[in-house]
């Protein structure tokens, strides 16, 4: 059955406090905090931190804990500018990217957690193993037999091009798949939000030959129908993009297909 | 603890092939659902406080006694389909999930042509 609870090893404690001595515009970050090697529960610190002295997003405010309060803090990061997804992350209960949620837009304490129902290598570090071998399971890269065309390119047209648009765009942040109660329940099954709609963006290029092979390959209980448009994933999504409506049109691809 | 790599416990034990068909019926029955149920529930609402004959006699007319027949069917095909999700969903034990689908499709089967038996009964007695 589903469990409802946490187990006992991994229900969440109070942690420390770090003051902000001096400051005048102090923000609190309560963040996550677990460490694989000391044995302890999880707990929740919290880090004061002058906003004064700080820059806008909640990435800033981590790496200004890690660089002046707190070393030990772990986190992914690196473009700093929503291109990489590498700082997806829990903040104000909602997954979303550090490097582009403003703090201003936060009500009170900021609260952050790793994405939810990963398992946690660390901190705000999830373990993306399943994530990134479901990614490769749809076989991400365009697949044909036709030979390359003595001329060079692959053509496709305005129109077909533009179908990728809202797609392309997807960066595997897995903001989207770990805002899904259904992948948290059956995420060992179910490909998930993010991964379903990059298997659209292969789906519908036109200059793929395999789109009846990668249907068969989806067209399952729990690969595909798992999802319920519970639409939490399009609510999430960093970038903007609509992956509830991206397997809708699966969906309808495999009605199409039938009859 | 499985020394099994990453893609191939995703890839378990392949893909199934099918559930559009499940999907779909899901669809269609609640679209027919749409109709039937506001007849139904407008219908009752119209003999509240009728009398036991008053309501024997509007269901033993052909045409309400076929469409209540219909209300039946796909209301308990709809509520089979969609309680199998909800148990796929939540009961990940093989033998609890294989036993609940069962009840439930039991279940489904016999309240269904118990309650179409009574249609039919008043249809063909009163």
């Amino acid at each position: 059955m589903a469990q409802f609870r946490l187990p006992a090893n991994s229900r969440i404690r109070k942690g420390k406090e770090y003051k902000a001595e001096g400051a005048r515009n102090v923000k609190r970050f309560t963040v996550y905090r677990w460490n694989p090697d000391d044995g302890e529960n999880p707990r929740m610190d919290t880090y004061e931190v002058d906003l004064d002295n700080c820059g806008p997003m909640v990435l800033d405010a981590l790496i200004k804990i890690k660089n002046e309060i707190d070393p030990t803090l772990t986190f992914r990061r690196s473009c700093r500018e929503g291109v990489c997804g590498s700082c997806a992350m829990n903040i104000d209960g909602t997954n979303t990217l550090a490097c582009t949620k403003s703090i201003d837009d936060i009500k009170g304490d900021v609260k952050i957690t790793p994405l939810p129902h990963m398992e946690v290598v660390k901190d705000l570090v999830p373990d993306m193993t399943r994530f990134y071998a479901q990614y490769a399971s749809i076989k991400p890269w365009m697949q044909t037999e036709t030979p390359t065309p003595s001329h060079g390119e692959r053509l496709q047209s305005r129109e077909d091009r533009a179908k990728l648009d809202g797609l392309y765009e997807c960066i595997l942040c897995a903001c989207c798949s770990t805002s899904c109660p259904s992948y948290w329940w059956n995420g060992d099954r179910y490909l998930g939000p993010a991964i379903l709609l990059q298997a659209y963006r292969w789906l519908v290029d036109s200059r793929d030959e395999n789109t009846g092979e990668r249907l068969d390959n989806l067209e399952d209980p729990f690969r595909l129908y798992r999802c319920h448009t519970i639409m939490n994933c399009t609510n999430a999504c960093p970038k903007h993009l609509n992956p509830a409506k991206a397997i809708a049109e699966i969906k309808k691809m495999m009605v199409e297909r039938q009859g | 603890m499985s020394m099994r790599t990453p893609l191939g416990r995703v890839r378990g034990l392949g893909s199934a092939r099918n559930g559009t068909h499940h999907w779909w019926l899901q669809r269609v029955t609640a679209v027919a659902l749409v109709p039937l149920t506001v007849w139904f529930v407008a219908s009752i609402v119209g003999l509240v406080g009728a009398d036991y004959e008053t309501v024997t006699l509007w269901v033993a007319q052909p045409l309400v006694a076929v469409l209540l027949i219909l209300f039946l069917l796909t209301g308990f095909y709809h509520l089979k389909l969609g309680l199998q999700v909800v148990v796929e969903d939540y009961v990940h034990h093989e033998g609890a999930k294989v036993a609940t689908q069962m009840l439930i499709t039991f279940g489904c089967f016999l309240v269904g042509a118990l309650s179409i038996f009574a249609v039919l009964k008043i249809a063909f007695t009163s």
